[in-house]
């Protein structure tokens, strides 16, 4: 017979340790920073217990209390209260950071009273031996009426006492720190009856707030709104006195246990740190030194390893068509899977930079004080200090950036900064612009410090930036909700970053990138391939013939002739069409129908750009396996017999990209989070309208 | 002021106080979850730049704030 699996769910104040905690029990990597709400969602993983069992480890955003005030709190009070559910936990390991341990005890109390099995871990341990803190921790485990264990969720310390304590039964608490008022005790009493409620303080919170639990049927709502009506228990005063009450158990407890209090050392050097990092001039001179220090080293650090993979790829390249035997599998492989993916690899370096900065940020506590500067501004804008966070992850990639949106608990506010995050250049964008630039603007330094084309790309981001707050404003005006909105937000101290968290972001997250990326792309390179080498008709088995017709009076190097059939061949066929036919709507933009092949196979994911020019371009030129930029660089508009990509064509081609949402990810996840079509569809057609009509602009000015 | 009251918003820099009385409703259940209860000790750290919002040391942590939050926070020193 099959042991019933222990289930485990790690709660507690946002930034204790949570996820440190459950990264050492199951060795995985979730994501964890020094700022309040990091986790957004629930995950799981596995771990042996000292008794051979295998036991489920649940991670859960962080909560202040049990009355959730944000969605991502939500889920943990539903996961908490549900007691019926299949997903209870057995066992609740409540996580607190020690240094801060008056706060923490409030949620701790709260779960004591709900009757859950319940473990204390205090974490931090070695910031309280620093800060020179000391409790008596068996007089704090007799006075909760449960477990207590020290840990340190950084170095795994203590860890293994967790799971030894775990393993042995754990029983609820025998103390009730709350009692419920009097003024809800008959109605608590007629819940528990009727529902089949185990426990006073879960028939207390169902009669407090019904609204913010969702597992309730419709009928038990009406219920306990009958409830509530007979025994006259108005929710509302009791929530403060509740607080009250418990703060007051607290402060006793503290004063009982607290050997030697904190001194004052650890919080002012923070402050010491914050009269810079937030000073009048300094602050937002620092911050946009921290931005413009991450753009300058994407293009000046990068470009060795880049050069050397782009050297790399395009001799692979040469190397598969000189031993493999001639052929359509050879060419497609030369022609469409390497360079296809060697445009991908060739960002390895540029993005693995982009996310230690961004890992560097989360991890040293500086994020929040980010949120505490750009409050102001960002409400002028529709949005909140809290939006800052996923609109700066958002140039990663939109898709934790825009879950990262549950923590603002206004919903105008989540929904615009839903809405504009997309417009903030990802790392998927990175290549199309790195490329692109490479083309039009010259690699000079401009007063023997600024690398031109590292000033170029930090414009596309600010351009970016501008229309997410320009889109933002637009939007706060046509959504015509009026709703509180708040601040009240923890500024963590300063912490040196864990290197080891900053290195596994770095691989873990380029990994993702390489292979979801490599994954479409070489999907989309074999497709292309095809269509660009087959084609209706006989003009392609007869390309040759045909070309030879048109081009009778003029006298052509063999070279020459191979190049006009290949164009010829690549004109006809499937893809060839395709891009014709669009043609016409793109042409104001100054873009061809190859440039239109791009597009399309773009809109799924916007990285395919790099690959299907690099499929396009080779196709055909047999001889000299050069790289894609060379190759682009060397592309002939025959209208004019210049290059094809001038800058008037690149500018309209970065403002284009810089704008669409060209990304079916992301439209998936705004679905999820917004629970429907709408806006993810409004999302697309502004974003749409805004690429084409923007880049109609630059073209039609610059040309 | 006039009838002598006074709130977080009104503090500077390295002032610390007393909280007396939380005047809004639905915040004051907010504020006293993060630790901001009657009677308990609290101090002004400073201001962001533009003035708001600001940050306070409470219940040994710091916290930061809007103006208008700060603003239903009474004190006593
Ligand atoms: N010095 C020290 N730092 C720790 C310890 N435990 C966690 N940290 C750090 O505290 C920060 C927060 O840790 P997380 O695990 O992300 O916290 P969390 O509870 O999951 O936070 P949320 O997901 O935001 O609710 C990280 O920077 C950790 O490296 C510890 O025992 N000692
Ligand atoms: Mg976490």
């Amino acid at each position: 017979m099959q042991e019933k699996q222990l289930k485990i769910a790690l709660v507690g104040n946002p930034n204790s340790g949570k996820s440190s905690l459950f990264n050492i029990l199951t060795g995985l990597n979730q994501k964890t920073g020094n700022f309040p709400g990091v986790t957004v969602e629930k995950r799981t993983g596995f771990s042996k217990m000292p008794d051979q069992t295998t036991a489920q480890f649940i991670d859960l955003p962080g909560i202040y209390s049990l009355y959730p005030r944000s969605l991502d709190e939500q889920i943990v009070s539903e996961i908490l209260l549900h007691h019926k559910s299949p997903d209870c936990p057995d066992v609740v390991v409540v996580i607190v950071d020690a240094t801060n341990l008056k706060r923490s005890l409030l949620l701790v109390t709260q779960i004591i009273d709900l009757g859950l099995p319940t473990v204390l871990a205090m974490n931090m341990m070695d910031l309280v031996a620093k800060a020179g803190i000391s409790f008596n921790l068996i007089a704090l485990s007799e006075k909760l009426g449960i477990p207590v264990v020290p840990i340190n969720a950084r170095t795994g310390m203590g860890v293994d006492q967790l799971k030894k304590v775990l393993s042995q039964e754990v029983s609820p608490s025998t103390k009730v720190i709350f009692p419920v008022f009097d003024e809800a005790k008959s109605g608590v009493e007629e819940l528990r009856n009727e529902l089949g409620i185990d426990n006073n303080y879960e028939a207390y919170q169902f009669l407090q707030q019904p609204t913010s639990l969702s597992f309730l049927k419709a009928q038990e709502r009406i219920f306990i709104d009958q409830v509530k009506e007979k025994h006259k228990f108005f929710p509302g005063k009791f929530h403060g006195a509740e607080t009250v009450q418990r703060y007051g158990f607290i402060q006793n407890l503290l004063d009982e246990v607290t050997l030697e209090p904190a001194n004052e050392n650890r919080t002012s050097q923070s402050t010491r740190f914050d009269k810079i990092l937030t000073h009048r001039i300094w602050g937002y001179a620092i911050f946009f030194g921290v931005l413009f220090l991450i753009f300058q080293s994407i293009f000046a650090w990068a470009t060795v390893p880049m050069d050397f993979i782009d050297g790399l790829f395009a001799s692979l390249s040469n190397y598969l068509n000189d031993v493999l035997p001639e052929g359509p599998l050879t060419s497609m492989l030369a022609q469409g899977v390497v360079p296809g993916l060697g445009g991908i690899a060739i960002f390895i370096p540029q993005i693995a930079i982009l996310f230690a900065f961004i890992s560097i940020l989360e991890e040293s506590g500086y994020m929040s004080r980010v949120v505490f500067l750009m409050d102001k501004i960002m409400r002028k804008f529709g949005l909140n200090g809290k939006s800052v966070v996923p609109l700066i992850s958002g140039v990663a990639c939109a898709i934790p950036a825009i879950m990262a949106t549950r923590t603002i608990d206004n919903w105008k506010e989540r929904t615009i900064t839903i809405l504009v995050t997309p417009l903030m250049s990802c790392s998927a964008r990175l290549p199309v612009f790195t490329i692109l630039i490479a083309l039009i603007v010259p690699d000079k330094m401009v007063w023997h410090f600024f690398n031109l084309q590292g000033l170029a790309l930090m414009g596309l981001y600010l351009l970016g930036f501008a229309a997410a707050l320009i889109s933002a404003i637009i939007i706060k005006l046509l959504i015509n909700v009026n709703e509180r909105s708040y601040l009240i937000m923890e500024l963590p101290t300063y912490r040196w970053p864990k290197w080891s968290n900053v290195g596994y972001t770095i691989v873990d997250k380029t990994k993702a990138f390489v292979f979801e990326a490599g994954k479409i792309i070489l999907a989309i390179a074999v497709v292309l391939w095809v269509l660009a080498s087959y084609g209706p008709g006989d003009h392609m088995e007869r390309a040759e013939e045909y070309v030879l017709q048109e081009s009778e009076n003029l006298r052509l190097t063999e070279q020459g002739l191979e190049d006009r059939v290949a164009a010829y061949k690549l004109e006809h066929s499937y893809a060839g069409i395709l891009g014709k036919s669009i043609e016409p709507v793109i042409r104001p933009l100054g873009y061809d129908w190859k440039i239109g092949i791009a597009l399309v196979t773009s809109f799924a994911a916007r990285e395919v750009f790099v690959g299907t020019m690099a499929t396009i371009y080779s196709i055909g030129s047999e001889e000299d396996q050069t790289t894609i930029k060379s190759r682009m660089r060397a592309e002939i508009n025959p209208d004019t017999g210049g290059p094809r990509y001038t800058p008037a064509v690149g500018f309209s081609l970065l403002v284009f990209y810089t704008f669409a949402m060209q990304c079916m990810s992301t439209i998936a996840v705004v679905y999820r989070e917004t629970k429907g079509w709408k806006w993810p569809m409004i999302q697309l057609v502004y974003m749409t309208m805004l690429a084409y009509v923007s880049a109609f602009i630059v073209f039609q000015s610059f040309s | 002021m006039a009838n002598g009251r006074r709130s977080v918003a009104q503090m500077k820099p390295g002032e610390v106080a007393i909280i007396s009385e939380l005047e809004d409703d639905i915040l004051s259940v907010k504020l006293m979850e993060m630790g901001c209860l009657p009677g308990a000790t609290i101090r002004f750290n400073f201001s962001a730049p533009l003035g708001d919002p600001v940050c306070i040391s409470v219940s040994g942590y710091e916290l930061s704030l809007r103006l208008e939050e700060a603003s239903t926070i009474s004190i006593l020193n």
